[in-house]
């Protein structure tokens, strides 16, 4: 019915948004459509001004499972099997947080130490996230120059991310570039956020999608310079 | 009249002087009523030939006795006692009877008497050890619990024993005393006089069947419907009168009322009012027991006493001899070794009460000769003397040489018997959270609970409450307060609850207490009290009902609504002391004076100052929040 009646109007509409829609048609059509777990965690969300917009953006993604840890276990007392059967029941896990001491807030790091455990994330049949790509999805407080060799923090963001990348080496997950927001604490201010949050809302589309190549996204420093590195040549 | 409440005086007096002395001396009740006996009695004349009339009185005592031993006495509990109550009880009754008996007749004793002599010497004091035991804490070692086992095989074989020596009636004595015997057996109006044997066997079959079946099956119901009407001299009197219903019927068929209260203990043991049947026999059991041991004394015969010293003493320290030997013999038999062996070996080897009861019933049935009980008498009631001194021996002398080996010594097993580390009163709302949550995670709980529509409701999710007043003493005593580790009370009545924290704190200070208060100045005045734990009663579901409150009115986060209730509870009870303090000061314990509500005012107000922080960027209104850096920061990096 839907796609009869979006045909019937077709030379009404202007072509791009044409285009868009039939994507997302086919997106929810398609059964080689990606499921996401977003797992986010902010300790303090009357502070946030980057990640719970972003949070919430994500939230209404039909492909998105978005899950507030601090949220669902406020004493920290995390439900080790109803996070496994998430993980199993989705295709990608996204981890979203503002970045805490060159680490995750720390319920994603408790979250960590107790959900993947051996025998289900690694180790003899540990294999239930084998193939499921892992993205980090962060904001930090400092700005991108801080990030480099030369700057404050003597670090890559993907170098600073390397335990995680680890983690998801061991459990057999594809890792992807982080997702990052750099300069977080003024991002509204100077007006980055919009731009950032549809930035969000392709990365989403195209992890649904499967539109992403992890080999060359792997040769990225950050998932938002292979987006745009792609945007670039595909134009 | 007059004359009759001047004696009871003198009884009342005596016991009432004499028994908490010898108790601080060390001795122990039963001494302490024989004590206040020779007294009254032999020394200073007082009473008279009235005693023997008031013994057959008080020998209903250990009618009463016997059913609280039967009360104790759960199946499931003597089935995981067999070995050592069949091994060494009756090892220990057999081999003590048997040597007994045979110097009897070595002292030209008819073989009846010999056997009597021997069936009375053959027990130990319960009273007196059980006692000590629980006073010096030896309950729990396996020197204790042999003795235990050794006691309570002793308790039972009483029951035949009182059924035996009727059979053993000496016939030359029977023609002496034919009018004390009209008088003892002044109760013998039963109704099997002249009836034919198979009819005899028929009466006595309906008669016990109907004490098991009753306490069986009958008396949980009334109970239940006395509990109700929530009087409690009703339940003393429904308890009273079942115990002398059963002991009147007995008499009537000819059989022992012991054994008949007995039986119908052993039917109740497993009810849900056994502890209050027990606290309100007690009582009772008590008095007519120490009336009993009075009498005893009262009836010291001392001119027999002082012609036959050397025997006396002789024969008194031959039995604590004979007896310790056997003891000691079985404690190796037994493997109980070293100082456990000693304590099983000293703390059993005197002549006990049930020694009292045996004599006089034999004197009464002619088994022994008034001689014979005028020497045995002054011999059980001098090895009973001694017992202390035992304990001293083997408190100073034979602990100190073991104490060495001491440090290799395994721990002793954990008791299997009934008590538990954690006694509940109340299984209400609040009492039964607790509960579950200890019961689910492996911890024994001893429920006590005076409400028996509660009772019937928990019984049916598995709960097994007693039913009693919990702030009854001798409840508490038996529910086992001296053993547990800590006691959670969670009843509504205020009163009540004061009490028994005074109560526990002053005799059981080793005892935790768990204790829910109505409100504040019930709080501060149980902490006064000495109450370990205090918990207001509505606190914490109010505190957790405010979350949610706070969370859905200002559209918080959920984590940090819960944030801001934890910063709120450390404040307070970071003010709890100042308030408890001010609290405590004014002297009043029904409201707040002045400064306490200054205080509180002055306190509530820092912490709404503290939950307003005005300028929130670089303070959060928790002391726990996670708060982001200046933007300027970003220009420093």
């Amino acid at each position: 019915m839907l796609l009869i009646a979006t045909t019937g109007k077709y030379e009404e509409l202007h072509s791009a948004d044409v285009i868009l829609s039939i994507t997302a048609l086919i997106n929810i059509i398609c059964i080689m459509s990606k499921s996401m777990l977003l797992l986010f965690a902010h300790p303090a969300q009357s502070h946030s001004n980057i990640n719970l917009p972003l949070f919430e953006r994500a939230k209404r993604h039909s492909h998105v499972t978005a899950v507030d840890l601090y949220s669902e276990y406020q004493r920290s007392h995390i439900n080790v099997k109803k996070e496994q059967q998430r993980l199993i029941e989705h295709d990608v896990v996204i981890m979203q947080f503002p970045f805490y001491w060159y680490s995750t807030p720390a319920i994603l790091k408790h979250w960590q130490d107790l959900v993947l455990q051996y025998g289900f994330a690694f180790g003899k049949n540990g294999t239930a996230l084998h193939e499921k790509p892992l993205l980090c999805a962060l904001s930090t407080g400092a700005p991108e120059h801080a990030y480099t060799a030369e700057g404050a923090n003597g670090f890559t963001i993907r170098e600073l991310l390397r335990p995680l990348e680890a983690t998801a080496h061991l459990c057999g997950m594809p890792y992807l570039p982080p997702f990052v927001l750099h300069g977080g604490l003024t991002a509204h201010e100077d007006g980055r956020l919009q731009q950032h949050s549809n930035l969000w809302q392709t990365v989403l589309d195209q992890l649904a999608g499967d539109e992403i190549n992890l080999n060359k996204a792997d040769k990225h420093n950050t998932l938002n310079e292979y987006l745009l590195a792609k945007g670039g040549s595909s134009q | 009249m007059t004359d009759y409440l001047i004696t009871c005086f003198i009884y009342l007096v005596a016991a009432v002087i004499a028994v908490p002395l010898s108790k601080r001396l060390g001795l122990g009740s039963v001494l302490g009523y024989l004590i206040a006996g020779v007294i009254i009695g032999p020394v200073t004349g007082l009473v008279g030939t009235e005693t023997t009339t008031i013994q057959h009185f008080a020998e209903f005592g250990v009618v009463m006795m016997l059913f609280l031993v039967g009360l104790e006495l759960e199946p499931k509990m003597l089935w995981e006692m067999r070995n050592r109550l069949l091994g060494l009880g009756g090892l220990q009754v057999t081999i003590t009877i048997l040597v007994f008996a045979g110097l009897a007749l070595l002292f030209n004793q008819a073989w009846q008497a010999a056997l009597a002599i021997g069936l009375l010497l053959s027990l130990s004091s319960t009273a007196i050890v059980l006692q000590t035991f629980s006073e010096k804490k030896l309950n729990n070692t396996q020197g204790g619990r042999a003795a235990f086992s050794v006691l309570l095989f002793q308790d039972i074989a009483v029951i035949p024993m009182l059924a035996l020596i009727p059979l053993l009636a000496l016939p030359e004595l029977d023609s002496i005393s034919t009018q004390t015997t009209q008088d003892s057996h002044g109760h013998g109006s039963n109704v099997i006089q002249g009836l034919p044997h198979w009819a005899y066997g028929l009466v006595i079959l309906i008669a016990i069947s109907s004490v098991v079946l009753s306490g069986r099956y009958l008396s949980r119901p009334l109970f239940q419907i006395i509990a109700k009407s929530g009087l409690r001299e009703m339940f003393t009197a429904t308890s009273l009168m079942l115990i002398i219903g059963i002991a009147a019927l007995m008499s009537l068929v000819g059989l022992s009322p012991a054994l008949g209260t007995f039986l119908a203990g052993v039917m109740m043991a497993n009810s849900e009012f056994r502890h209050e049947l027990e606290a309100n026999i007690e009582p009772f059991k008590g008095l007519l027991l120490g009336l009993f041991f009075i009498t005893v004394g009262a009836g010291l015969n001392f001119t027999v006493i002082q012609e036959n010293i050397p025997f006396v003493a002789l024969a008194t320290l031959g039995v604590i001899l004979i007896k310790a030997s056997i003891l000691f013999f079985l404690a190796k038999i037994f493997k109980v070794r070293d100082h456990q062996g000693w304590l099983l070996t000293l703390s059993l080897a005197q002549a006990g009460e049930f020694g009292f009861v045996l004599l006089s019933f034999s004197a009464q049935n002619n088994v022994l000769p008034e001689y014979v009980v005028q020497l045995l008498s002054p011999v059980v009631a001098l090895s009973m003397f001694l017992t202390p001194i035992l304990f001293i021996i083997y408190d100073k002398i034979l602990l100190a040489r073991y104490a060495e080996k001491a440090t290799d010594k395994e721990p002793d097993p954990i008791d299997k018997s009934e008590h538990a580390p954690v006694l509940i009163a109340g299984i209400g709302r609040f009492g039964q959270i607790v509960n579950r949550f200890l019961v689910v995670n492996g911890v024994k709980t001893i429920v006590l609970d005076q409400n028996p529509e509660i009772i019937e409701r928990v019984n049916r999710i598995n709960v097994k409450p007693f039913y009693g007043d919990a702030s009854r003493p001798d409840l508490l005593h038996i529910a086992g307060i001296a053993q547990a580790k800590l006691m959670v009370i969670a009843i509504d009545n205020l009163e009540q609850t004061n009490t028994m924290v005074s109560h526990i704190k002053q005799h059981y200070p080793e005892v935790k207490l768990l204790v829910r208060a109505y409100d504040r100045p019930h709080g501060y005045h149980l902490e006064s009290l000495g109450a370990d734990y205090v918990i207001l009663e509505t606190f914490h579901s109010a505190a957790e009902m405010a979350c949610e409150a706070l969370k859905e009115s200002l559209g918080l986060h959920s984590f940090e609504a819960r944030h801001r209730l934890d910063t709120y509870l450390y404040k307070r009870k970071e003010q709890h002391h100042k308030l408890c303090k001010t609290w405590s000061d004014s002297h009043n314990p029904n409201s707040f004076n002045r400064d306490y509500i200054e205080l509180f005012l002055d306190l509530e107000k820092e912490l709404s100052d503290q939950m307003n922080q005005v300028d929130r960027r670089f303070t959060s209104r928790t002391d726990n929040d996670w708060v982001p850096p200046p933007k300027e920061y970003v220009n420093e990096v």
